[in-house]
């Protein structure tokens, strides 16, 4: 292995279709028209020197070492603002260019270190001597004695080995989008600058960036000069956000030196975050446990074991469980932050060594709506496009989505195109970065109040039924027309109208009324969407609806348009194509189908029950009441990241087996019983399917920590409880995964190693992936039409609660912070802050930066106070990356109606200046039948959503059917109080009494 | 009866004193009892005649100056506002040989009119050659234009109406039109006193242009030294959209245009085209590469006619009536119709001298300029500019055109003339043409922003007599690199006062010869 030298063009390739010849030093060479002459010669086999072209960037023209003489023009133009011309002679090479490319680097080096700190990481001193520079003759002032900046905890610069070749500079504007740098001053004293301050103090967001781009050792990674010139690369995936971006993980020995953004990346083409780029360095942080432990109460201390030990200690004890309280007493959660390979063999070991679906991800607190809302109408959970498809995109619809915090590279693709003059409409409570950064100003801001997102598509469908703007043609040859008529119809219902929903959403009418029509009236308006959508009562209607908007304006199938999920987490996508979800086999097939199942059966030589399996929310409610007793997780943090955290923590005490697989010690840790050490993603080998379905390769880049693949532990674990499970590598499971699965059967390792990386479909009719999905056809054959009718959640703002709560992410912070707060981006954001509408805080006496006491009905919680007109009047707003700040302390129990995703988004509460800062969590005590309660909320939220007019008992029944566990069903129709019931469910409870289950 | 009084409101003729002309006049004429009216105008061009105090009589008007305002009461006791005898009469201003002998078409009215009076424009042939336009089609107007041999009179010299060609040719939703009034370079004025005399033709001219090739928008970019002449422009600006000229319906054609103004950056280099493309879109004033050309990619990526504030000044008169067949016939070779030349540095009689090309340089600096002020003989002359070249008086011959100033090693540029006597030192001139160059790069391209610093470095080693031959030999080097790999024509150009001077007054970079001067 070697370290890998990525070729660079110098200039952006041409789109340009047509083709003309030129010749270069006497070699003719059909190129791209509009390819700069430097690219032509470089893709050519020709060498240009250059300094400040690299293909990431637009042609600049700078440092003049590029110069070429064309046939039949004066002078001698630079080859990378050059474009070739058809017939074009030119000459790379002459006596005069040479004197001028020596005459550059004698200028050069007159103000450059003679020895670079940085060594081969600065490429002057080789230019010199590529161009035949012998001496240099100059002497005079320079700027070799400018200090350091060293004040970002990843990158220093150096300005003494700066070139001033502006590379940094136009990579922060032109691929990230920042613009925090710039040239300082002018002529001799032109200098890098971080707009005039430091660059911790400056608007950087460390992407990256410029660092890369940096041709010398000025802008440098700490690491490079801590550990040294890395000497191998391996190419993997980052494990932080649903992008999953591509890099070079270059490692000096065993020692990860730096991350580098790979250009091959078929997610960030080259570019990253903060936190793929830079914060790594838990993965080798001290608190990292590295053996299994175990200790027989949760407030004993924890004991060190072997894995035989550990292993066979939780097996014996599942046994137990599943022998005295039933085989559905016990289950397993599978995480989004593992790998596909990792995530099946969960699945399998709770479906075929359990015996039961008791399997649920932690994609049901963020996505899971998504896979329903898109099931329902595309035929499939998935994004439709791939990322490369918003710079097709004329409109781009924004909804419930932070890109810039939460998906930056993805962000910053965005950038470029609204840069370029796509419209961009943000439907967000909240003015996230985007609705008004440098150089971009969304068209339209729906600032609407949180949980009226239903409310919002409504009105804009129905501005664009109203107004005959509905793209007939697709709805006709691409939808189902009776499903389209029903929609029309009920859309069309003035209770639809903007102005009829302008006191819930709070956002005017016209407002709702030219979005609507803009996003309407270009050729390709795209949607992408956030965990705004998703985490609400009516998660899977906005889905829905948004699915609707698409389809009646044939934004579907081809670049520029689609309906895309921004995942949050790095395998949400995989993990729910894995089959982690109790009611879905791999692909996104229901249990209860027995073609499917026996696939399963066949292939792993034994039964797979038939029926639906808890979700994660009813395996608490189980716990409370008793009934469920052995929880197997798999990196996810339930303590912290869940809704109402006392409900959750309530539910681990009461179980009698609790197994935590993780990297660290969190706060799920605090009640388990057995601990086994989790590897990171340096260490894996598998791979990660990221938010437009692409299915990238996690490579190991150093040895496994704790001598095991997570995979083979949990293989073990199966074995241990009787189910004999084994794999010789990750790429066996895969080819288990294409085996059984029709939408990966093409996948394999040896593949994905030989194409980079795989979008699924990937069969025998799209060998290689699908990069745009429903082309010709909807998956399930026509797109369907769902009503989404509005109902305003029973989290509403009431005199003792009257502000609305909303959560969401910071840039440096990544989820519970397991990670990130590990790493040196605690110096951006080390605690969570509660932001308040400055005539909210006035009314309470609350100061910036203050104390701050936030009380919903379920919890309290003490924070500081951060006054912004980011939020407005009436919403408060914080995140969740510090486990001391406990903002799901606060959230509740409410979920969505069909999928149970939490309503992270909306929580009523109240304010209050606090003397003191954070205290110990004070739990809320659940008193009665949570479970009943559960029950009785669930299915009344089923009823209320369905559409009405036709057989909605059918429906509810259906529903129930498909989604709950048979105990669930029994308990509803057996121990409900029917007058706590609406009719629809009573009528449906009748059907379902016909069929009850046993 | 009312007498009108002309002092110039010029920034030149108040730099010595007009403002003062003009309030001692305006007292006197009350302590007497004596009914005037003053008009502000601009300057004749005679700056060595400043402040040049014109009568009006029955005869015409009549010239007294330089006056001072101490000379305003005894011009009162001469009875001067009846044009009568004092030692400053000049005589009827249009018998002025210094002027009269002058071929004024782009700076015709400037001087002649009020400023900013549309009456008194029109009354001088203003919107006869906008009121043709209208009548035309886009394509004529691009054709006369061409016809006419037209060239950019910032300096590069581009015929305007090929230039306007592409602009017309290149389809696209918004067009611009921008004026570069950036006039940086040493002893140029031309640009400022025709927007402080004269705005109202520049407005025509980018009307015209607009028509022309179908933009939207004009934007003048003024010096931030001038604020006078962006005053007047503003001024005028909004008189012209008050008169139904400028705005949604210029006069009436249901053609839309408007103007605004923007101060420049305060840098040299904002005079360069794409710089000053860059710094009208509010960013730092910094260099394009180009291609693409601005005519096809310029003002916010729109196509963009720029064109110096002479160029589109001339357009009004090429427009007028046989315009385009009168001015064509001026000139000699390609150089065809009139310059306006800026007579500056030490020269006794200063100021604009328009003429057909093909006039030689001892033309302008003895017959016009009549010597050096200090009496001292010429040595060197300046033209074109900071980056222009020193021509030695073995040059005065000349013909002042494009090619043959090419061909003499020079460039014509603004049209600049910068006379230098006996007591200049060449080598100094030489190291300041680099040091300008150090301080107004832009820091783009490596050869200005680094060779700059090293050429003044180098060449006060060569005149502190460090490893003279070495230096020259590395100085050389250096003019061809700047020469050759600069980015724009600012490092392009900078060798080329210092490889005249060096070339023409070996002698001053000589070790030996100064060391006994």
């Amino acid at each position: 292995m070697t370290l890998l030298m990525e070729p660079d063009f110098g200039t952006p390739a041409s789109t340009n279709e047509e083709t003309v010849q030129v010749e270069i030093n006497g070699v003719s060479v059909a190129i791209p028209a509009e390819t700069s002459i430097m690219r032509a010669s470089l893709v050519a086999g020709i060498s240009i020197p250059k300094l400040c072209a690299t293909d990431r960037l637009n042609a600049f023209g700078s440092c003049r070492l590029c110069v070429v003489e064309i046939d039949g023009r004066n002078g001698t133009p630079s080859s990378c603002t050059t474009p070739v011309a058809d017939g074009m002679k030119i000459s790379t090479n002459s006596d005069r260019l040479d004197r001028i490319r020596q005459g550059v680097m004698e200028l050069y080096m007159s103000d450059h270190p003679e020895i670079c700190a940085t060594g081969d990481e600065c490429e002057m001193h080789a230019m010199a001597k590529q161009v035949g520079l012998k001496e240099v003759r100059y002497s005079g002032r320079t700027h070799l004695d400018l200090p350091k900046d060293e004040s970002n905890p990843y990158f220093t610069f150096d300005s003494t080995e700066c070139i001033v070749c502006n590379r940094c500079v136009r990579a922060c504007d032109e691929v990230q989008g920042t613009f925090a740098l710039t040239i300082e001053n002018r002529g001799f004293e032109s200098r890098v600058s971080s707009s005039g301050t430091s660059f911790i103090e400056s608007e950087c967001v460390s992407c990256g960036a410029c660092v890369q781009a940096c041709p010398t050792g000025a802008l440098t990674e700490k690491t490079l000069y801590t550990i040294g010139t890395p000497t191998r690369s391996v190419i993997t995936t980052c494990a932080y956000c649903g992008v999953g971006c591509t890099f070079k993980a270059e490692m000096r020995g065993d020692e990860l030196v730096r991350m580098v953004p790979y250009k091959e990346g078929g997610a960030n083409e080259g570019h990253s975050c903060v936190k793929g780029r830079f914060a790594w360095g838990y993965a080798t942080h001290p608190d990292r446990v590295t053996t299994p432990m175990i200790r027989e109460k949760i407030t004993d201390p924890w004991q060190v074991a072997t894995w035989e030990d550990a292993i066979g200690y939780a097996a014996t004890k599942m046994k137990a469980l599943q022998a005295e309280h039933g085989i559905e007493s016990i289950g397993g959660i599978s995480s989004s932050r593992c790998t596909n390979e990792e995530v099946f063999v969960v699945q399998k070991m709770v479906r075929a060594a359990f015996k039961n679906n008791n399997i649920d991800t932690c994609a049901r607190v963020c996505h899971s709506p998504t896979g329903y809302g898109l099931s329902q109408t595309f035929g499939t959970s998935a994004g439709t496009q791939d990322f490369e498809s918003v710079e097709h995109s004329d409109v781009v619809l924004l909804i419930g989505a932070n890109p810039t915090a939460a998906h930056p590279v993805f962000a910053s693709r965005l950038k470029q195109t609204l840069r370029k003059g796509a419209k961009l409409i943000v439907v967000d409570p909240r003015q996230i970065e985007l609705v008004r950064t440098p150089h971009i100003e969304a068209a339209h801001h729906l600032q609407l109040l949180p949980g009226t997102n239903v409310a919002i598509i409504n009105a804009m469908a129905h501005v664009i039924a109203e107004e005959g703007l509905i793209d007939r043609e697709f709805v006709n040859e691409r939808c189902d027309q009776e499903s389209f008529e029903r929609w029309e119809e009920f859309i069309r219902l003035p209770e639809n109208s903007p102005e009829a929903l302008e006191a819930s959403t709070r956002v005017p009418a016209e407002e709702v009324r030219e979005a609507a029509r803009l996003y309407a009236s270009v050729p390709n308006a795209s949607i992408y969407y956030g965990l705004g959508v998703t985490e609400h009562s009516q998660g899977s209607t906005m889905v829905m609806g948004i699915a609707n908007l698409a389809m009646a304006t044939g934004n579907i199938g081809r670049p520029g348009v689609g309906v895309n999920p921004l995942r949050g987490q790095n395998n949400v996508q995989g993990s729910c194509d894995m089959g982690s979800f109790p009611h879905e086999l791999p692909g996104y097939r229901h249990i209860s189908n027995p073609k499917t199942r026996e696939i399963f059966e066949i292939r792993w030589n034994t039964g797979i029950s038939a029926k639906p399996g808890m979700r994660i929310p009813n395996m608490f409610d189980s716990a409370i009441s008793g009934d469920f007793k052995g929880l197997y997780i798999q990196g996810e943090d339930i303590a912290q990241s869940d809704p109402n955290i006392s409900h959750v923590h309530a539910a681990l005490r009461s179980m009698e087996l609790v197994v935590v697989q993780d990297l660290f010690l969190n706060e799920t840790s605090k009640f388990a019983h057995v601990f086994l050490p989790g590897t990171s993603f340096l260490e894996n080998d598998g791979t990660f399917t990221n938010a437009e379905r692409r299915i990238n390769r996690v490579r190991p880049v150093m040895a496994s920590k704790t001598g095991k693949s997570e995979w083979e532990v949990t293989c073990d674990l199966a074995t241990a409880v009787g189910y004999e499970m084994g794999y010789e590598n990750a790429a066996q499971i895969m080819d288990e995964i294409a085996a059984t699965t029709p939408t990966f059967s093409g996948v394999s390792f040896a593949k994905l190693d030989e194409l980079g990386s795989i979008q699924w479909p990937c069969n025998s009719e799209q060998p290689e992936g699908t990069p745009i999905m429903h082309v010709d056809n909807f998956v399930r054959g026509e797109g369907r039409f769902m009503e989404t009718p509005y109902v305003p959640t029973d989290e509403k703002a009431t005199r003792k609660f009257p502000l609305l709560l909303t959560t969401g992410r910071i840039l440096s912070q990544y989820n519970v912070g397991a990670q990130t707060r590990r790493t040196a981006n605690v110096i951006w954001h080390s605690q969570d802050i509660l932001d308040i509408h400055e005539s909210d805080a006035q009314l309470r006496g609350i100061d910036d930066g203050g104390w701050v006491r936030l009380i919903s009905r379920v919890g309290e919680t003490i924070l500081k106070a951060r006054i912004t007109d980011e939020v407005p009047a009436g919403v408060v707003y914080t995140t969740f990356h510090f486990p001391e700040s406990g903002a799901n302390v606060i959230t509740t129990e409410y979920s969505d109606w069909a999928t149970n995703c939490p309503e992270y988004k909306v929580t009523a509460v109240e304010i209050a200046p606090s003397v003191r800062g954070p205290q110990p969590m004070r739990e809320h005590v659940s008193t009665g039948d949570v479970e009943l309660e559960s029950i009785v909320r669930m299915a009344n939220q089923i009823a209320a959503n369905l559409p009405s007019k036709t057989a909605p008992e059918h429906a509810v029944a259906h529903h129930i059917e498909q989604f709950w566990t048979p105990y669930m069903r029994e308990r509803l129709i057996k121990e409900v109080d029917r007058s706590k019931l609406s009719l629809i469910v009573i009528r449906a409870m009748e059907l379902e009494l016909n069929q009850v289950p046993n | 009866m009312t007498t009108t009084i002309y002092v110039p409101k010029d920034s030149a003729a108040r730099s010595v004193g007009a403002d003062l002309v003009a309030f001692a006049i305006e007292a006197e004429s009350v302590k007497r009892g004596i009914n005037i009216s003053i008009v502000r105008n601009g300057s004749r061009g005679a700056l060595w005649l400043e402040p040049l105090v014109e009568v009006v009589t029955p005869e015409g008007r009549v010239a007294y100056g330089p006056v001072s305002p101490a000379d305003v009461e005894s011009l009162f006791d001469s009875a001067f506002h009846l044009g009568s005898q004092h030692p400053l009469l000049q005589g009827r201003t249009d018998d002025i040989e210094w002027l009269s002998r002058q071929d004024r078409v782009t700076f015709a009215r400037v001087g002649v009119v009020d400023p900013l009076s549309i009456s008194d424009y029109q009354a001088h042939g203003g919107l006869v050659g906008l009121h043709r336009a209208l009548s035309m089609k886009p394509e004529e107007i691009v054709t006369e234009v061409t016809q006419s041999g037209l060239r950019g009179r910032g300096g590069a010299g581009f015929p305007a109406g090929i230039k306007w060609r592409t602009v017309m040719a290149t389809a696209s939703d918004y067009k611009y039109i921008c004026c570069n009034a950036d006039e940086g370079d040493s002893g140029t004025f031309a640009d400022r006193m025709l927007m402080e005399g004269d705005p109202f033709t520049l407005l025509e001219g980018m009307t015209i242009a607009a028509i022309a090739v179908g933009a939207t928008e004009g934007v003048v970019y003024i010096r931030s030294e001038y604020p006078s002449a962006y005053e007047t422009v503003n001024r005028a600006i909004e008189i012209a959209r008050d008169f139904g000229w400028l705005g949604k319906n210029v006069l009436g054609s249901g053609i839309e245009f408007n103007i605004r103004t923007r101060i420049g950056g305060g840098s040299y280099v904002c005079g360069e085209e794409t710089a000053m493309l860059e710094s009208i879109e509010g960013k730092r004033g910094v260099v394009r590469s180009k291609p693409p050309l601005p005519a096809i990619h310029g003002l916010f990526g729109k196509p963009t006619v720029i064109n110096n504030v002479l160029t589109l000044a001339t357009v009004p008169a090429i427009l007028g009536l046989n315009g385009a067949q009168t001015y064509m016939k001026k000139g000699v070779g390609r150089s065809l119709g009139t310059q306006v030349f800026q007579l500056a540095g030490n020269i006794a009689r200063g100021g604009i001298v328009e003429t057909a090309f093909g006039i030689t340089l001892d033309g302008l600096v003895n017959d016009y300029g009549a010597g050096t002020l200090s009496g001292r003989p010429v040595r060197a002359v300046q033209i074109g500019g900071p980056l222009g070249a020193y021509l030695p008086v073995t040059s005065m011959a000349v013909s002042m055109d494009y090619e043959s100033l090419l061909a003499a090693g020079g460039m014509l540029g603004h049209g600049g003339v910068v006379v230098f006597d006996e007591s200049v030192d060449m080598a100094e001139q030489a190291k300041f043409a680099m040091e300008f160059c150090a301080i107004e790069s832009c820091g783009k391209c490596t050869p200005c922003r680094l060779g700059s610093t090293r050429g003044a470095e180098t060449i006060e080693k060569i005149m502190l007599g460090q490893n003279v031959a070495g230096n020259k030999k590395l100085l050389l080097d250096l003019c061809e690199v700047m020469t050759d790999g600069s980015l724009c024509a600012m490092g392009g150009l900078t060798p080329l006062p210092v490889r005249s001077a060096m070339l023409h007054f070996a002698e001053d970079f000589d070790q030996r010869a100064r060391g006994q001067q």
